[in-house]
């Protein structure tokens, strides 16, 4: 997508160039459909040439254990029993919702590194990315992280790339079942109206779309058998929201953006409140339970397993 | 499949039994969430475990591993008492009305003549029907007979009372009836139910019975030949149908042709005893047409040099000295295990991860001289040599035979043609060239024919002939292109084709033929293939063709590739109409039907197409009945009904249907090695029922060797339940050792809801689930063979192994 498709841009004051309409895209993820396959993970490692680290298996089916700069999307499995014994597996896709108030955004004090373009997808341009993981404490789905190997931020573009000429994401092309659907936000919602028919049909009465307000709606929605509790579902929020100090930051950014000095001093305290969890990033292991992370270690592509080495 | 992924849309109702189509098969379970959006359809799943399609169905039912004939045969009788079959199509299209023989019985577990000394059925005179003085099966249409097939089913399911069911199973009684009652439901005439299976039921030492018990339950529902219907075997490799239906078993030629046994020198009565008579007045039996499919297949590979004088060459082809399926991998593991086999060529097979009892695998293979792998890969029965630490833990310096590794092209370094599930030939493009020095596997064979034709010429040898008479007419013998191997399987005229009746032109010498019904039995022509023929016509390749217009609206698409039969989409589709014909009531949309003048619809009628439906001939042509067999008269090792018989290892002991007798409590027509019975193990040491099975995220031994793949499933783990884990300690992601009777494997816990201990005989039983995909090669981690634990035996019809029933021990590592 070209420059005047950009709809927002971090820390930045300047109206915005954008001249083009073009309608908002989204993509709907049918939880009901998803039979936690993998082939998403797979198709986005493949497109964005990402390649992360053969890691452990965890006692779960999650592989690898967590979202990473090298993986942008993460099948999620929960197992859930209701109060009569019917055990559901619930297995979500995880990754980039791209609200359409953009936490990241918002949370972003380096200018351009994180934008918004007039179809609602939110991309980080690591160009201008400082590393500073503010990004990460706006995001209210905990999505992006830092690489070890460059220490910028990456997160799912929603294949900006692809979606810019023409052609629906990667993970959507290759889903076997169809339960990833892309379009514009407005053809997804009736198709989820339909599905949601379809699943109160079937007994779900609490079926329902999560594109939730708290953040402007999103341009990755979900089908929920259970919207009353997305929780349910590996921990989706059910109220997202931007975090107040987020807000806050915002809010007394703006009027201080003439004054540099200012701004320059806001980032300092903000770098002040934020010191811990980058000690945390940089500087010690993640602890997953006992095993060693696969999250957030040496570069992939020079990892030092040895596959013909046992464990 | 009988019918095919697509048609799968058509469905009112999914059932997924003996198999997990969302995990192994994710691109064809499309079809399934498509029937459930646009066609109201209901997903039912029932396995030992919630698996990935349970995910997504409306509702499952657990079983215990290995009783799935007493679970359908209970619902079998259900449907019976409770009057919910499909009568008109029950009467008309299956044998329920013939009259069994006297010397039927089934007593105690045992069918008429067992001979306990050969396990087995060797004399099988009572398993058939009784015989008219007209020559033809005596039938009786009033159902009132004690003999006849319907009363003799029923008396035989009557023991599967809902109660003796759930007992055996596990199943809840509860959800088991609920199941059930949602199954009855496609009993409507134009209700369908579709069945997909896979090796969850084959992998069973009654696997061939579980499968039939399904067929069965099928014909009972009026649901085979129906549009969304018909059994259907989800096939596990891309082109393991095109392997069944060339011949690639010991027993076999292709197309479902079979070799003589040693017993059958003379020519003409190995084809009379084939060439199966109608057994009811106005049937087609289409099987009279042996000879010209078998004449066809000798002038394909023999040209010139066979003719009626030396009776088609039948003298070259080898005579099954072994009772069948001859030489199945099993006995032949064996037979190199006693050390009778002095080479081995493993052509895209990885026996040691593949087979059974891996230390017996690798223990017959240090027993070669020479061991030949032709692979793309790396594998582990290329390295069974070698010493990985526990994974692998042989004594290098004390094997001996010598290994030759020729790697190979795969499929998509290759044109060629796979065969789906669905029976569809689809023409594949080489996408990139091999690497390195792999060659295609037609290279390498073609390689090894002339070195052994020229060795055979020179030097002569015991029986020359079969080798020396091949005929070899391609373009470049050295590697025969994947077209002129193709257009040899559909086949030509050798001379002029001319109508018998009217003495017209039909095909000319050296053309294509149009389909099977040119073929001839006089040497006229020549198939490699008689089920393929048609695939290659005079008009060009039609399994290359991509039109997918699909003018009913039903799924059908005919331009699109080719399927075998005679491009047929839905076997015994005929039988989705009534008796007079028309479409059975209430079926959404027709599939095939008679339009006053002859068969017509949305596929290609799998009947005598100008046959009206007064004339009495039945759907099932090929079958001499005409109509579709409750009774498998001779065909099944174990008896004409399928009878529950535990697994080799059971948790219980026991088989509740004939506690007293040891003999019945498993098949006891499946046949044991010496020394493999010994190995079998016991509940006391291992208590619990343990099943193997795939994950979505690899295939197979193939793609632990990629990077993606093994990053999204890097580490093996084994399945145990909540309860289990707790009551031995194990914590998510311990690592635990799993044993059986023959070794062990460590694993990391995933402790899970998914699977949970059921209530067996009065006991419980807890079951552990084996993913199988790691090995001691590849980019994964090191992980053990999972068939170091499975026991050698298989099922009694097809050897193949019971991988998915034995028992094993749990421990913290």
């Amino acid at each position: 997508m070209a420059t005047q498709d950009i709809i927002a841009r971090s820390a930045t004051t300047t109206p915005s160039s954008s001249v083009r309409h073009v309608d908002e895209v989204a993509k709907l993820i049918d939880v009901s459909k998803c039979i936690g396959c993998k082939a998403c993970q797979v198709a986005c490692s493949e497109w964005n040439e990402l390649r992360d680290e053969v890691g452990h298996n965890h006692g779960t089916y999650e592989s690898p254990a967590d979202l990473s700069s090298e993986s942008w999307t993460l099948m999620r499995f929960a197992e859930h029993e209701d109060e009569a014994g019917k055990l559901e597996w619930l297995i979500r896709k995880d990754g980039c919702m791209h609200c359409a108030e953009p936490g990241c955004l918002a949370a972003c004090p380096s200018p351009g590194a994180i934008v918004q373009y007039a179809n609602g997808i939110v991309d980080f341009n690591q160009d201008h990315c400082i590393g500073c993981g503010y990004c990460i404490t706006g995001c209210p789905f905990d999505v992006p992280r830092i690489s070890q190997k460059d220490n910028k931020a990456y997160k799912c573009t929603l294949c900006s790339d692809r979606v810019g000429v023409g052609q629906e994401p990667a993970c959507v092309k290759t889903c076997p079942t169809g339960a990833i659907v892309f379009g514009t936000k407005d053809d997804m919602k009736e198709h989820a109206a339909e599905r949601i028919v379809d699943l109160k049909s079937r007994g779900y009465e609490n079926a329902g779309l999560y594109d939730p307000a708290g953040v402007g709606g999103t341009h990755v929605m979900y089908v929920l058998h259970h919207a009353d509790s997305p929780t349910l579902y590996s921990g989706l929020p059910a109220n997202p929201s931007i975090s107040p100090m987020v807000q806050v930051w915002k809010g007394v950014a703006k009027p201080l953006g003439l004054l540099a000095l200012g701004a320059t001093a806001l980032v300092g305290f903000l770098h002040y409140l934020r010191v811990g969890r980058n000690v945390v990033e940089e500087d010690e292991p993640v602890t997953v339970g006992e095993a060693e992370t696969v999250v957030h270690k040496v570069d992939p592509s020079v990892h030092e397993f040895d596959p013909k080495a046992p464990r | 499949m009988t019918n095919h992924w697509t048609d799968i849309k058509n469905a009112d109702l999914v059932l997924i039994m003996g198999g997990n189509a969302a995990e192994a098969h994710p691109c064809g379970f499309k079809w399934v969430t498509e029937a459930k959006a646009h066609n109201n359809a209901k997903l039912i799943v029932v396995d030992p475990r919630f698996t990935r399609s349970a995910s997504v169905a409306d509702l499952y039912a657990p079983i215990r591993t290995g009783t799935d004939i007493a679970f359908l045969g209970g619902l079998i009788y259900y449907l019976i008492e409770n009057d919910k079959y499909q009568h008109e199509y029950v009467r008309n299209y299956t044998d329920v009305s013939f009259i069994v023989r006297e010397g039927y019985d089934f007593e105690a577990g045992f069918f008429s003549g067992y001979d306990e000394a050969k396990r087995g059925y060797p004399d099988k005179s009572g398993w058939g029907y009784e015989i008219g003085e007209d020559g033809y099966a005596v039938v009786d249409p009033t159902l009132s007979h004690p003999r006849c097939v319907f009363n003799l089913l029923k008396k035989h399911y009557s023991r599967y009372t809902p109660d003796m069911v759930s007992s055996i199973c596990g199943t809840p009684k509860a959800q088991m009836l609920q199941v059930w009652d949602t199954i009855a439901e496609t009993s409507a005439p134009g209700k369908v139910m579709t069945i997909m299976y896979a090796l969850g039921w084959t992998q069973h030492s009654t696997g061939s019975q579980m499968i039939r018990t399904g067929a069965m339950l099928q014909l009972l529902l009026g649901n085979m030949g129906m549009p969304g219907g018909g059994m259907n075997a989800l096939r596990g490799h891309s082109n393991i149908q095109g392997l069944t239906d060339l011949g690639l078993l010991s027993n076999l030629l292709p197309g479902y042709l079979t070799l003589p046994s040693d017993a059958e020198q003379d020519y003409a009565a190995y084809i009379a005893k084939r060439a199966s008579k109608p057994l009811r007045p106005g049937q087609l039996s289409y099987w009279q047409n042996y000879e010209k499919f078998h004449v066809s297949l000798m002038k394909a590979w023999y040209g010139k040099n066979v003719s009626a004088e030396n009776n088609w060459g039948y003298d070259w082809l080898p005579k099954l000295d072994a009772p069948a399926p001859g030489y199945d991998v099993l006995k032949v593991f064996d037979m190199m295990y006693q050390g009778q086999v002095n080479g081995y060529f493993c052509q895209g097979f990885n026996p040691i991860a593949s087979f059974p009892n891996k230390a017996k695998v690798g223990a017959a293979l240090a027993k070669l001289k020479y061991l030949v792998i032709m692979d793309p890969l790396a594998t582990e029965t290329s390295e069974f040599w070698r010493n990985v630490d526990e994974f692998n833990a042989v004594d290098t310096a004390s094997i001996q035979t010598e290994v030759f590794r020729l790697p190979t092209s795969c499929f998509a370094e290759e044109d060629g043609s796979l065969v789906n599930s669905g029976r569809w030939l689809q023409w594949h493009w080489k996408g990139a060239e091999p690497p390195g020095q792999a060659r295609t596997d037609i290279a390498i064979m073609s390689g090894l024919y002339h070195r052994l034709r020229t060795m055979y010429a020179q030097d002569g040898g015991k029986f020359p002939d079969p080798i020396l008479n091949l005929d070899w007419p391609y373009l470049q013998p050295d590697e025969p292109s994947p077209e002129e191997v193709a257009k040899e399987y559909s086949g030509k005229a050798l001379t002029d084709l001319n109508d018998p009746a009217t003495g017209a032109l039909l095909v000319k010498g050296g053309e294509q033929l149009a389909g099977f019904a040119q073929l001839r039995a006089d040497g006229s022509t020549a198939s490699g293939c008689w089920l393929f023929c048609g695939s290659w016509t005079q008009q060009g390749n039609q399994m290359a063709r991509r039109d997918n217009a699909d003018p009913y609206g039903i799924g059908q698409t005919l331009g699109w590739a080719w399927s075998w039969p005679a491009n047929r989409r839905i076997l015994y589709n005929r039988a989705s109409a009534d008796v007079s014909g028309k479409p059975w009531e209430g079926l959404k949309k027709p599939l095939v039907f008679w339009n006053g003048k002859s068969w017509t619809g949305a596929d290609v009628p799998d009947f005598k197409a100008d046959s009206p439906p007064d004339a009495g001939m039945n759907p099932f042509i090929m079958n001499p009945e005409g109509v579709a067999r409750f009774f498998a008269v001779d065909k099944m090792a174990e008896g004409p009904f399928p009878e529950h018989y535990e697994p080799f290892e059971t948790p219980i002991g026991r088989n509740p249907l004939h506690p007293d007798d040891p003999r019945v409590t498993s098949n006891p027509a499946a046949r044991v090695f010496k020394g493999d019975m010994e190995l079998f193990g016991t509940a006391e040491e291992f208590p619990y029922a343990a099943t193997t099975y795939r994950l979505t995220e690899h295939f197979h031994f193939w793609t632990k060797h990629c990077r993606l793949n093994a990053i999204v499933q890097p580490e093996q783990f084994v399945e145990i339940s909540e309860v289990l884990a707790k009551q031995l300690g194990i914590g998510v992601g311990d690592r635990v050792k799993v044993s059986s009777n023959r070794g062990y494997i460590k694993a990391v816990a995933v402790v899970t809801k998914r699977l949970k201990p059921l209530t067996v005989d009065g006991k419980t039983v807890h079951q552990v689930g084996i993913p199988l995909h790691w090995g001691f090669s590849g980019l994964t981690r090191n992980g053990y063979l999972t068939n170091t634990l499975t026991p050698f035996v298989g099922d009694a019809n097809t050897q193949t192994p019971e991988f998915k029933s034995f028992l094993v021990n749990v421990e913290k590592a």
